[in-house]
């Protein structure tokens, strides 16, 4: 089993032109990630899998991760010009940073599985935002095992993945509309109104039916 | 730029054998006694030969991941015993695992002798039963389930003194078990692993070579191993088909690697070395059992540097995995620092390994589908989660 940073190595070697990089991970684990570039992303994944030194034959798990827009409080040091003298001034600046859904694929080798204890191989997929620019490239041409679990990150997450060869909704009925798993979803408002005394059942009732019940 | 021709694996399309001849279309499920639950499969049919089959899901969706996500890290802990409520010890060791390689804990002694022990009588109970369910659709009504019942009330008899629970057992704790072994219990698992080769005898008098079981499942619903490793396939079913892959022995997790034990595989990926397997791996794990037995040692059952409460891992990322009776059952959890874990997310060995149910019954007998599916050995708790 090779480190994240000599896979990285080997993947530059064979197809220089595809944007891979290193996500480290701080926590104790140290499964470290590759980011892929979507475009390139189905090259390197047929790589990885044919390779006969990595044979990362088995992809394990795929899921998908949301993370919303967030604004982000930052300490920058600005010079200014203040009565005639330039000084360093310390300013607090509020910027957002733009969200994104993200796929993650984890891979372990079922050829060389035995020469010596592995860790996951992890991959990474950004998409350029969270709300029209959605697309990804399927990796089920290469690993029919994400079939299912691509077709779950569509269904709860939002993701499209392009070349996918049966891409519908998996866990959610296909008239729904929404995507559960992200972080902003909300409950749909199937409000039942049940005669009980409590206070904060009388107060969503309330607000479901304005009027109807005090 | 690199050629992109690889070899993709897909499921052949089949013809109809006559022109003109018109598809059955036929809804298996979702209330049928052989979908183990409420499960559908769309079957179209030529004659009786399955030409195309796609499987529905999602009748017990409940979005057990969100639910996770909303609450701390340990109130996660007795909801995973809902996925395979079959083989709620291994969900728990599996989560436990992932926190374990989150958090950076330590596992005591003790607790690594009470995690396999508890964990390879689950096996023998889940396939005690798988076989009994699949016996059960062969049309063998009782008898062979019977026998596995009566053998698995006997484990969960001893799961129950030690959890307090026979199937929602919410044992394992994040660095050790929650509670110490009872009494005299050891000596009690002792008693039942000495009768479980007797047991595992007489399941293999009654249907090792019994014809009806030979006529039906050999041949039937076969996996070739390349199709198996790609699709990835994990547990009996993937060393039915002659891949050699246990986790147990290749992640060495827990303490498995002190044991002695066999990886049983299979030659023709069918129905019957499906069976076979589950035999054999039962046999294996009474043989874990009987070392595990031997020399646990006293001691501690948690990491004294685990906390229960305000349980705050540092930010990052890890996926554990197990060998669970059904298969890779894996846990990826994303912390962000707070109490809650930002992303959770189960890898499902039953899903993943109904991938393939198409490949497998195309060309079969509609009959043989049912069998199929039992071979599989899924719990729908797990599959829709």
């Amino acid at each position: 089993m090779k480190t994240a940073e000599e896979i990285l190595a080997a993947i530059k070697q064979a197809l220089p032109e595809a944007g891979v990089e290193l996500v480290p991970n701080p926590s104790p684990s140290a499964q470290h990630s590759l980011r892929l570039d979507p475009a390139h992303a189905v090259a390197v994944a047929s790589f990885l899998r044919d390779d006969p030194e990595l044979a990362l034959d088995y992809c394990s798990n795929a899921t998908g991760v949301d993370w919303p827009s967030r604004e982000v409080t930052e300490k920058v040091k600005v010079t200014k010009v203040i009565e005639g003298a330039e000084t360093v001034v310390e300013e607090t600046v509020k910027r957002v940073e733009p969200g994104y859904l993200e796929a993650v694929y984890h891979l372990f080798s079922m050829k060389h599985a035995h020469r010596e204890i592995s860790g996951p191989v992890v991959l990474r997929m950004r998409t350029i935002n969270r709300n029209d620019q959605v697309e990804l490239p399927s990796l089920t041409p290469v690993w029919r095992s994400v079939e299912f679990q691509e077709r779950e990150i569509f269904d709860l997450f939002g993701i499209v993945f392009t070349g996918h060869p049966d891409l519908r909704r998996i866990l959610m009925w296909d008239g729904f509309e929404d995507h559960p798993m992200r972080r902003d979803y909300v409950d749909p408002d199937d409000y039942e109104y049940e005669p009980t005394a409590h206070d904060e059942v009388l107060k969503r009732a309330g607000e479901h039916k304005a009027g109807v019940v005090a | 730029m690199m050629a992109t021709a690889f070899k993709s694996y897909r499921p052949p399309v089949i013809e109809p054998s006559e022109e003109g001849d018109e598809l059955l279309e036929v809804a298996m499920g979702p209330h049928h006694p052989s979908t183990h639950g409420v499960f559908r499969m769309d079957v179209a049919l030529d004659g009786e030969r399955v030409v195309k089959l796609k499987p529905v899901f999602g009748y017990l969706h409940r979005n057990h991941e969100k639910i996770a996500e909303t609450a701390s890290y340990l109130a996660a802990m007795p909801y995973t015993d809902r996925l395979d409520y079959f083989c709620s010890l291994t969900n728990n060791w599996a989560y436990a695992l992932a926190v374990e390689k989150l958090a950076g804990l330590e596992v005591p002694e003790r607790a690594q002798y009470i995690r396999v022990i508890t964990a390879e009588l689950t096996r023998i109970q889940n396939h005690a039963s798988a076989i009994g369910f699949l016996l059960q659709e062969m049309g063998a009504s009782g008898t062979p389930l019977m026998y596995a019942f009566r053998e698995r009330e006997k484990i969960l008899d001893l799961f129950e003194e030690l959890t307090g629970s026979r199937m929602m057992c919410n044992y394992m704790r994040f660095g050790g078990c929650r509670v110490e072994l009872p009494k005299g219990w050891l000596d009690k698992v002792k008693t039942v692993v000495d009768g479980l080769p007797q047991f595992i005898d007489e399941t293999e008098a009654l249907l090792t070579s019994n014809e009806i079981l030979m006529a039906r499942s050999q041949g039937v619903g076969v996996l070739k191993p390349d199709l198996a490793v790609n699709a990835g396939i994990t547990g009996p079913m993937l060393r039915a088909a002659g891949v050699n892959y246990d986790i147990r022995k290749v992640d060495h997790y827990g303490i498995y690697d002190r044991f002695k034990f066999r990886v049983p595989l299979g030659d023709h990926g069918d129905i019957y070395d499906r069976y076979m397997i589950r035999v054999l791996e039962a046999r294996e794990s009474v043989e874990i059992l009987k070392q595990a037995l031997k020399d646990v040692p006293a001691g501690p059952i948690m990491d004294p540097k685990s906390k229960i409460r305000g349980f705050r891992p540092k930010v990052g990322e890890a996926y554990g995995r197990i060998e669970a009776p059904k298969g890779e059952l894996g846990f990826y959890l994303i912390s962000d620092g707070s109490a809650n874990p930002y992303r959770y997310r189960v890898r499902p060995p039953s899903l993943i390994n109904l991938t393939v149910l198409e490949d497998m019954c195309l060309g079969q007998n509609v009959a043989d589908v049912v069998l199929i599916f039992g071979s599989v050995d899924i719990v729908l708790g797990e599959v829709d989660r």
